[in-house]
């Protein structure tokens, strides 16, 4: 990549869940402060555990959510703050693949009827180009064209996920938010679904944002990967950079924790377990938010919280002390 | 430990001539639902070693769990173990009432299930479920039940288990929880636990530290156990034997170093390969398993990988393979075995054949 444009920008971007009312008043913060940018054309993949914001990000990025504060650039315009009309033509260029094949289609609307809800929302086209536009988006995901009148029952869990795929292709997006498209699926077909994203992505000049729990599938399609903790992020940098040389203590036991489908692996030895649970994002006190699980945590870590800095070029990590850590 | 009686025994029978705890026989699962029969497991043979470590591995509705609820006797209606002997320690389960069933289950032999929610009461304490499987199977009493129970959350590493077991399951996070369903398993000293799936609702580190406990904990209570999974690195972390299902069918039995440095039948291979490996610099494109698993209720003729496999011959249609002896360690039913099959690079010929 010689030239690098920005596609979508996020700056400082919050999101909190408020319940309960005076006393009882309970603020979750789901996302809490995070910038990151995304490339055209570039894959970028988002880690972490369940309750880590991730989802959250995705679906406020794509304005499911309205971001509490921050904001979110989609090539150069603000769309943080956009109403709904405002924010159509954006839309439209903005998809999402959710992670349930069997909830996020609606089983009493035939395949032709969920692809084609984008193309008539955004009057794209009508009549027989439509149809044709539908056939032709089917064959693009590895369907047939019979199976448009059919209805969602009627296929497997990664025909449904292509079907999925084929409707967020429909309005021509340039980024596509991919929500753990193939935690749902088997082993062997999610090796399919990932080479026909890629595949998409070369023939139509893709952009995603790939959220993902899956770490090594992530390392395998991502160009660049942020790593998040609790409404944080920890680290972001390039994919191989991170699985040779993470920095923060975080993502070092994250990986660690991989199975390694390998019984002769050596890494087994050198693995670091983390002791205690993620904590909870309901009212969180200051400093790092991965102190109380850290093994190089000092009293300031639960007093001041880390910046993301540039720790090297192109890679960047929020510690007080990742110098030392990492004796650099 | 405790008495020298123990210790006597012990010697006696410790010489280390494998016995056998778990022998299954030709075992056929069938659901027999209005759409039509299901045939889940569709006549399967294996046996766990005293303090082995099984895995069986294999993708939805490949019939590992179903295998594992006929061997706990909780294939519900309208399910039916239709045919085969599950052997424990020599007693036929499949033959057992309700009643007789009910001494083995949760005392000799336990389960860990997927789901640590669903699979502990939300209405009564930790404690409470804790005590209750406990005094099921002993003579002691409710104080005495309370003593154990918070042993065995200390065991599983519970941290506070004086005031944590007083809390009600909501109260516990989604790795504790599977740590006192762990507990519950493993309360009455089995001989046999199976574990279906019990890493996957976790978070990695969360797994890490489960698959760690449970090693731990196998050891600690000398017990021989059958791990379920669809995720070949957990498989490779901990068993020490594997059993690759597809389609209600045994595809290939193997240890653990061979199966994953010498698969020996296309759908291993093909599962292996579509894990990514990652080498830093080039991105080498992933290779899937064309097609999608096959329907149970019409399950095809011959070998069910074969509508999917690369290699498939015209026998592959008509009739499953028998299980081909490869080596001492290693079985695997593929007619690529055969003499007569054509040359495929890695896959042994074999003489004899076994079924």
């Amino acid at each position: 990549m010689s030239e690098r444009i920005p596609l979508l920008e996020v700056r400082n971007l919050k999101k909190h869940f408020i319940s309960g009312v005076l006393k009882k008043r309970k603020v979750l913060t789901a996302v809490d402060g995070i910038d990151f940018v995304i490339y055209k054309g570039e894959t970028f993949g988002l880690v972490g555990e369940s309750g880590c914001g991730k989802t959250t990000i995705g679906r406020t990025i794509i304005r499911l959510y309205n971001p509490t504060d921050g904001e979110i650039l989609f090539d150069g315009e603000e769309i943080g703050h956009l109403s709904e009309k405002e924010l159509k033509p954006y839309r439209k260029r903005m998809q999402m693949i959710f992670q349930d094949p069997y909830a996020s289609l609606n089983g009493r609307m035939t395949v032709t009827d969920i692809i084609a809800e984008g193309i008539d929302t955004h009057h794209l086209l009508e009549g027989d180009a439509k149809q044709e536009r539908i056939y032709e988006l089917l064959e693009k995901v590895g369907l047939k064209r019979e199976h448009a009148s059919r209805y969602p029952h009627e296929f497997s869990g990664g025909q449904r996920q292509r079907i999925g795929i084929a409707r967020a292709l429909a309005v021509n997006p340039e980024l596509i938010i991919c929500d753990e498209p193939i935690s749902a699926l088997d082993v062997s077909i999610q090796a399919q679904v990932v080479n026909m994203l890629e595949d998409l992505q070369d023939e139509f000049g893709l952009t995603y944002l790939f959220i993902a729990h899956d770490l090594s599938m992530v390392r395998h399609i991502s160009d660049r990967i942020g790593v998040m903790y609790l409404g944080k992020m920890m680290e972001i940098t390039t994919a191989d950079e991170l699985y040779e040389n993470a920095l923060h203590p975080y993502t070092k036991s994250l990986l660690s924790a991989i199975p390694i489908p390998d019984p002769t692996s050596s890494i087994r030895e050198r693995r670091v377990i983390l002791k205690g649970d993620v904590g909870s994002p309901i009212n969180p006190k200051p400093g790092c938010r991965f102190a109380s699980r850290c093994q190089y945590a000092k009293p300031n870590c639960f007093t001041d919280t880390p910046e993301l800095r540039e720790i090297k070029e192109g890679h960047f990590a929020s510690c007080h002390y990742i110098e030392e850590i990492n004796s650099i | 430990m405790d008495s020298d009686l123990h210790l006597t025994q012990d010697s006696e029978r410790g010489k280390p001539k494998m016995s056998k705890i778990l022998e299954v026989k030709n075992l056929r699962t069938t659901f027999f639902t209005h759409l039509g029969e299901v045939q889940a497991v569709r006549g399967i043979s294996f046996d766990l070693d005293e303090g082995g470590i099984l895995g069986i591995v294999g993708e939805s509705g490949s019939g590992k769990s179903v295998t594992s609820l006929s061997i706990m006797g909780l294939v519900d209606e309208p399910g039916r173990i239709v045919e085969g002997e599950v052997l424990f320690q020599g007693t036929d389960l499949t033959k057992l009432d309700h009643n007789e069933m009910m001494k083995f289950r949760g005392n000799e032999i336990s389960m860990i299930f997927q789901d640590p929610m669903t699979s502990i009461n939300p209405a009564f304490t930790i404690g409470n479920q804790l005590r209750e499987v406990i005094m099921a199977h002993s003579e002691l009493n409710k104080e005495e039940a309370h003593e154990r129970a918070l042993e065995l959350l200390t065991m599983v590493g519970i941290p506070d288990p004086e005031s944590r077991i007083k809390n009600f399951p909501y109260q516990f996070s989604g790795g504790m929880r599977q740590r006192a369903l762990i507990a519950m398993a493993i309360a009455n000293n089995p001989k046999l636990l199976i574990a279906d799936e019990p890493t996957t609702a976790l978070d990695v580190t969360i797994q890490a530290q489960i698959l760690e406990l449970m090693r731990d904990l196998k050891d600690k209570i000398n017990s021989s156990v059958i791990l379920i999974t669809h995720d070949l690195g957990v498989i490779s972390e901990i068993c020490d034997k594997v059993i690759v299902m597809y389609g209600g069918m045994i595809m290939e039995k193997a240890d653990i170093k061979n199966l994953f440095a010498h698969p020996q039948h296309p759908y291993t291979r093909g599962l292996l390969l579509s894990i990514p490996t990652n080498v830093t610099g080039k991105k080498k494109r992933l290779i899937p398993i064309e097609g999608s698993p096959p329907d149970l209720m019409d399950p095809p003729t011959g070998c069910p990988f074969s509508p999917r496999c690369p290699h498939a011959m015209e026998i592959c249609l008509k009739k499953a393979a028998p299980l081909f002896k490869i080596s001492e360690t290693q079985e695997a039913s593929c007619w690529l075995h055969h003499q007569d099959a054509p040359e495929v690079s890695g896959m042994v010929k074999v003489e004899g054949e076994q079924s």
